[in-house]
């Protein structure tokens, strides 16, 4: 494809951008994903009440397509009288930040663990792998309930377990990843020109796993969010008073044969985050991989 | 004084049915503007050798030599850091794969500067400055423009050009040119063995270029050594070698590289004998 001395030939940022254009599904996540990012980052201005101020006395209205409904609470309010809308755009913070911040945790750890397993081989190849079995036969839920109720639930407790848990599918990718790379002549032309290991494996190695990364963390930050939502239905994620997508089904979850609502709206927001993330995570798959496209 | 001094060279790789010796006892001088060329087949031992001048091979491949200096500086005893000083630096090496030996995802501008950055304390411009002037000497057109490129926009030769202009960077002593032009087409061939003899005798640089292809050796070489089976089994002036073959391995190389006038079907080509073994039989 690519001619000798034609030097108008697109750049890669532009064929890259061409691609992603190109890809639908990639359109429609990354439009939700916007979408829910605008909302958690301008959360104070769009929200249109306070997601903490109860008023016991205007619990459980009904939503605006109610016939009782009123604009007032788009979405209702829930049982202590809170907005549910304002609740639900304060709950798409909790979900990225969780899901972002797991993912980068994660990401340092099993990217490192990775390329150390992957450029030395060996030894220090078997004792990775066996520590990827180990964490791989740690069940993350157990974890967090003995992590919980040893240091109490919080945001932060949640970020932490959830960013020292998901890092095997990084340390798996990663690692198969730079033994390929390693045998390339490129690795040992670096190492003529005087590169030392750690410059091998950060500037020569590294970016050449950006677009593998690139899909493993779109889809973990889905997985952390929806294990976020599994934790704190079960009481062991964020507390209340937090609005967070998944506390709020588990708040409503006594109340599904009175007000399927309480449940469907978190539930459905929940689903269409992750798909949307998940999305974006194929599709960075098919647009990243220039492999077989030469 | 030679600029590589290499006596008595072994590398023994540990295989799995026992040790086994790659290089045995090869002995190497190059002096400053000169070219030896290093020629022999595929597992003669010809990379290896040049991988262990580098100090490249893996460290349970076991290196000994009775003497291994570039200028007045012993590379046997030398600690890891320096030696990665020097590499680059006083000791350049060109790969036979220039589609691989670049990275595929850096700029050739940024590879380059990365290059000059690591052995010389200067600002990004400078390094930059020195990088498209490098890229302008070994005949690339729109050198400045090239600078922001990838790899794999560029031809065979052009990239080729690039890892001549990389090594040459911090103006090494020593060249070592590992079959440099066996992966490009024949005028491309030609091309960058001119610029290498030109670049060469510019700079005075002490080089060694190994090939398989004893035609193209000649070319460039002032003296070769044979190599097979891990040994050196002829060596001398490039014409002496020639003309007149010491070695029955250099005469049955020699015969197996077409000659003009040979009649189709008369003659055949003679066909260099794997003895199995790795000792020759002469």
């Amino acid at each position: 494809m690519t001619q000798a001395a034609s030097l108008p030939h697109p750049s890669p940022r532009k064929l890259l951008l061409m691609r992603v254009r190109g890809h639908r599904g990639l359109l429609i996540g990354g439009v939700i994903v916007l979408f829910a990012l605008i909302l958690a980052l301008a959360a104070p201005w769009i929200a249109p009440h306070d997601p903490y101020a109860q008023d016991l006395s205007r619990r459980l209205l009904p939503p605006v397509w109610d016939p009782r409904g009123s604009f007032e609470h788009l979405f209702g309010t829930d049982a202590l009288g809170r907005d549910y809308l304002s609740r639900m755009i304060y709950g798409a913070r909790v979900s990225l930040l969780i899901g972002v911040c797991a993912a980068v945790g994660s990401g340092l750890i099993g990217t490192t663990l990775g390329l150390i397993a992957g450029y030395y081989g060996g030894r220090v190849d078997a004792f990775v792998t066996f520590f990827v079995s180990v964490r791989l036969a740690m069940p993350v839920v157990l974890v967090a309930l003995a992590v919980v109720s040893l240091f109490g639930g919080s945001l932060w407790i949640v970020v932490s377990v959830l960013g020292l848990l998901l890092w095997d599918r990084f340390a798996v990718v990663v690692r198969s990843a730079t033994m390929q790379l390693r045998g390339q002549e490129f690795v040992i032309a670096a190492r003529a020109m005087g590169a030392s290991t750690p410059r091998i494996l950060l500037v020569e190695l590294l970016p050449n796993l950006v677009g593998p990364l690139v899909v493993v963390a779109s889809l973990e930050v889905a997985h952390a969010i929806l294990l976020e939502s599994a934790l704190s239905f079960l009481g062991l994620g964020v507390q209340p008073p937090t609005p967070s997508w998944g506390l709020m089904v588990s708040e409503g979850k006594g109340m599904v044969f009175f007000d399927a609502r309480l449940i469907a709206l978190p539930g459905a927001a929940i689903a269409i985050l992750v798909l949307g993330i998940n999305l974006i995570g194929d599709g960075l798959r098919d647009v990243l991989t220039p492999e077989g496209r030469s | 004084m030679s600029v590589l001094s290499l006596r008595g060279l072994t590398v023994t790789i540990q295989t799995p049915t026992g040790p086994f010796e790659a290089v045995r006892g090869v002995d190497l001088n190059v002096a400053r503007g000169e070219t030896v060329g290093i020629v022999g087949e595929s597992g003669s031992g010809k990379s290896v050798t040049s991988l262990a001048i580098m100090r490249l091979l893996s460290p349970r491949v076991t290196v000994d030599a009775t003497e291994m200096r570039l200028g007045d500086i012993d590379l046997r005893t030398l600690s890891e850091r320096r030696m990665a000083d020097l590499r680059g630096d006083r000791m350049a090496m060109i790969f036979q794969e220039p589609m691989t030996a670049l990275n595929p995802v850096l700029t050739v501008g940024r590879q380059l500067t990365e290059t000059w950055l690591r052995h010389r304390a200067t600002g990004k411009r400078e390094a930059t400055e020195r990088a498209v002037d490098l890229l302008d000497r070994v005949g690339i057109p729109r050198a400045r423009a090239r600078m922001n490129v990838y790899p794999h926009q560029l031809s065979g030769g052009l990239r080729q050009r690039v890892m001549i202009a990389m090594a040459l960077l911090c103006d090494p002593d020593l060249l070592i040119a590992d079959e440099p032009t066996t992966a490009l087409d024949v005028t491309v061939q030609a091309q960058i063995l001119d610029l290498l003899a030109g670049l060469q005798q510019e700079r005075g640089l002490a080089m060694v270029f190994i090939s398989h292809d004893i035609g193209v050796v000649a070319r460039i070489a002032q003296r070769v050594q044979v190599m097979h089976g891990g040994r050196t089994v002829d060596a001398g002036p490039v014409g002496d070698l020639l003309t007149r073959p010491q070695h029955a391995y250099t005469r049955a190389l020699l015969s197996a590289v077409p000659r003009r006038g040979m009649r189709w079907g008369r003659e055949r080509l003679g066909a260099v004998e794997w003895s199995g073994d790795d000792e020759v039989t002469s």
